[in-house]
């Protein structure tokens, strides 16, 4: 197999919580708790959960965005913390996002064009007509037309501007691009051009993407593997369809009985998880998921279950020991 | 018997200051709902069904006005109502329930008083009695420990139980009819199951009129008995849920079941409807769907379609629906659907 693009190892972020007199420490949220998983080259791992699981934290680490507080990330299989300046630079140059509301990440002062060249400009120095020749390729790719880029943010709607984010984050020939709910912001019926567009562009680049989102039929749809997260730590990861289809974790089977269904005639068994989602603060002991199991045995209160291999793909519950 | 809910030509436009811009966000919108039905009314960001649900209750902003139509409830018509007369029947006979719980609830009283208000404005309960209701209801939304929560404030609670207690603040007056807009966009998927649930019980348990306004077409597959598809302000398909989902009259229905990833086939190419939603402000002549319509034909871009019935209780604005044999077989399935 080829060198993953991107490999978590045991990583960890913990956010020291202040409170009380004088600001004394007051614990720790584990927000991304001993996670690894690994994103092959062309390929998509989609990371599902609820809010609070840690996923957007596990977003902000593989950018760079945010220290892990343990475990390493291993880029092209060279550990992060290794490389030097210019490993550092080629490594923020290979990996790129794109966000969820491309009404907050365009600036509304600049040209489309200035916009898209902003990381050609910053990163590579480059001739004007070079840099415009780029854009216009840019767009192209997109599906967005030439003059696109004299004109300001404003005068394109929702699927448009999302259109041009990508754009941007494609500017710098990426290896990995991390999409954080690419289109939950944008209409329904726009949905599928940009989840079109994604997939073509992956194909065309041979692009990586870490896809997050909420929807899990669009997961499934645009992911090779998932990994579902739960409080900081995953339940279980595997291929795509399978895991999907078959959901072997508790909190994998009641969240995938939970997805609305595609037909009124579609009558799945739906698990309804009593309570909600514990505080990271003061995560439940032993398995995190067991006060809302269906399935909770005495071990589960105590013992922290381990992410084992079970068939094709890797979960964290005692049922399998 | 006349339906609970029967809207009839509702037309509602946004007029700028000058009057020089008008805005149809809703035109002649014609639909029925009986006792205990469900209708979930689908549409994109401005297609209309927001303000509609507004019209309903006529909450509508102040540019907004009512230029026709009727909206009978239980046989009266709201539209030429005093403001004094519908204040009697917002909350009491028709509650709505909206997005964000956190900006339909006031963070300055606790949940008690806030689930009491409606009993005591509209029943003249005690404040005692009020109270003690107000316990019962948050019981029946499933708030755990209610003797303790009632005296809690609303930054308290999760955001699932925030959208609880709007909702027991919305059956508190045991309504006719709860229009829910949007009601669990907020919620993570195993809270939104959960919320789906409590008000499929709560609408058992009351008789509940539900009226759905949701860009889900997963909720309308869930939980609804009609749906009405609404396009640049126009209702563009109603019909039984099962119906739609296996017929689709009009082909922005049809495209738009088609353009939703499903879990079963995964990984295949999405069907998407090219362009945007247009803007209501410059709708194109004819049908206003015909710029992205793949079947469009030269009558779609001069004359706007009228309501074509398909099959019993199932209309579609296009010329190309045919009440012809696509009708005659699905009437008899109708009938099966039907009730």
């Amino acid at each position: 197999m080829a060198t993953p693009v991107m490999e978590a190892k045991n990583l960890s972020k913990l956010f020291p919580v202040k409170g009380g007199f004088l600001g004394r420490s007051a614990g720790v949220v584990r927000a991304v708790d001993d996670v690894s998983f690994t994103i092959a080259p062309g390929q998509t791992l989609g990371l599902v959960g609820e809010s609070g699981c840690g996923k957007t934290t596990t977003a902000k680490l593989v950018l760079g965005l945010e220290e892990p507080t343990g475990g390493s990330i291993l880029f092209e299989g060279k550990d992060l913390h290794s490389l030097d300046g210019t490993g550092r630079r080629h490594y923020r140059r290979s990996v790129q996002a794109v966000f969820q509301d491309p009404f907050a990440s365009l600036n509304p002062r600049m040209r489309v064009g200035a916009i898209i060249a902003e990381p050609l400009v910053t990163n590579e120095t480059l001739p004007g007509p070079e840099v415009k020749k780029r854009i216009a390729h840019l767009l192209e790719l997109v599906g967005l037309p030439e003059r696109a880029a004299e004109l300001f943010p404003h005068e394109f709607s929702g699927g448009q501007r999302q259109r041009i984010a990508i754009a941007r984050s494609l500017a710098l020939a990426p290896r990995l691009v991390v999409l954080d709910e690419p289109v939950s912001a944008l209409d329904v019926s726009i949905r599928a051009q940009i989840l079109n567009l994604l997939r073509d562009l992956q194909a065309q680049l041979g692009l990586s993407y870490l896809f997050i989102a909420h929807d899990l039929a669009a997961v499934a749809h645009m992911s090779h593997t998932i990994a579902v997260m739960y409080l900081g730590k995953i339940a279980e990861s595997g291929e795509a369809s399978a895991l999907s289809r078959a959901p072997k974790h508790p909190y994998t089977q009641a969240l995938f009985s939970a997805a609305l269904p595609s037909h009124p005639d579609e009558r799945r068994e739906e698990i309804i998880l009593p309570g909600e989602v514990p505080s990271p603060l003061r995560p439940p002991s032993g398995c995190r998921f067991h006060p809302r199991c269906p399935h909770v045995m005495p071990r589960c209160s105590a013992e922290v279950p381990a992410l084992k291999p079970q068939e094709t793909r890797l979960v964290a519950c005692h049922l399998f020991d | 018997m006349s339906p609970l809910l029967d809207v009839r030509k509702l037309g509602v436009h946004y007029v700028t200051a000058r009057g020089t811009r008008v805005t149809k966000a809703v035109d002649e919108v014609s639909f029925s709902l009986e006792a205990g039905e469900t209708l979930g009314i689908v549409g994109e960001s401005g297609s209309g069904k927001t303000t509609l649900a507004l019209s309903l209750l006529r909450l509508l902003p102040t540019a907004a006005r009512i230029v026709g139509g009727e909206v009978r409830f239980e046989g009266e018509d709201l539209v030429p109502k005093s403001e004094r007369d519908m204040r009697h029947i917002r909350g009491k006979r028709i509650a709505m329930i909206l997005q964000d719980p956190m900006a339909s609830l006031n963070p300055l009283f606790t949940v008690g008083d806030q689930v009491a208000e409606p009993l005591r404005v509209h029943e003249g309960s005690s404040r005692k009695s009020a109270w003690a209701r107000a316990k019962e209801l948050l019981r029946s939304v499933r708030i755990p420990a209610p003797e303790a929560r009632v005296k809690e404030y609303p930054h308290q609670m999760s955001g699932g139980m925030r959208q609880r207690i709007v909702g027991a603040i919305g059956i508190s007056c045991e309504p006719r009819l709860l229009i829910a807009d949007e009601p669990t966009t907020s919620l993570d998927l195993t809270i939104q199951a959960q919320y789906l649930n409590l008000l499929r019980e709560l609408q058992r348990a009351h008789g509940l009129a539900l009226i759905f306004i949701t860009h889900n077409l997963g909720i309308v597959a869930k939980m609804c008995d009609r749906v009405a598809v609404m396009y640049a302000g126009r209702m563009v398909e109603a019909g039984p849920v099962k119906a739609m989902f296996d017929h689709p009259a009009h082909p922005y229905t049809r495209a738009l079941l088609e353009s939703i990833p499903r879990m079963s086939d995964a990984r295949q190419r999405l069907t998407a409807i090219d362009g945007q939603p247009p803007d209501l402000a410059r709708l194109p002549a004819g049908c206003a769907f015909q710029p992205r319509c793949p079947v469009a034909v030269d009558r779609c871009r001069t004359e706007a379609p009228p309501d074509i019935v398909v099959a019993p209780s199932h209309a579609a604005r296009c010329w190309l629906a045919s009440p012809g044999p696509v009708a005659s077989a699905a009437a008899g399935r109708a009938d099966v659907v039907g009730r």
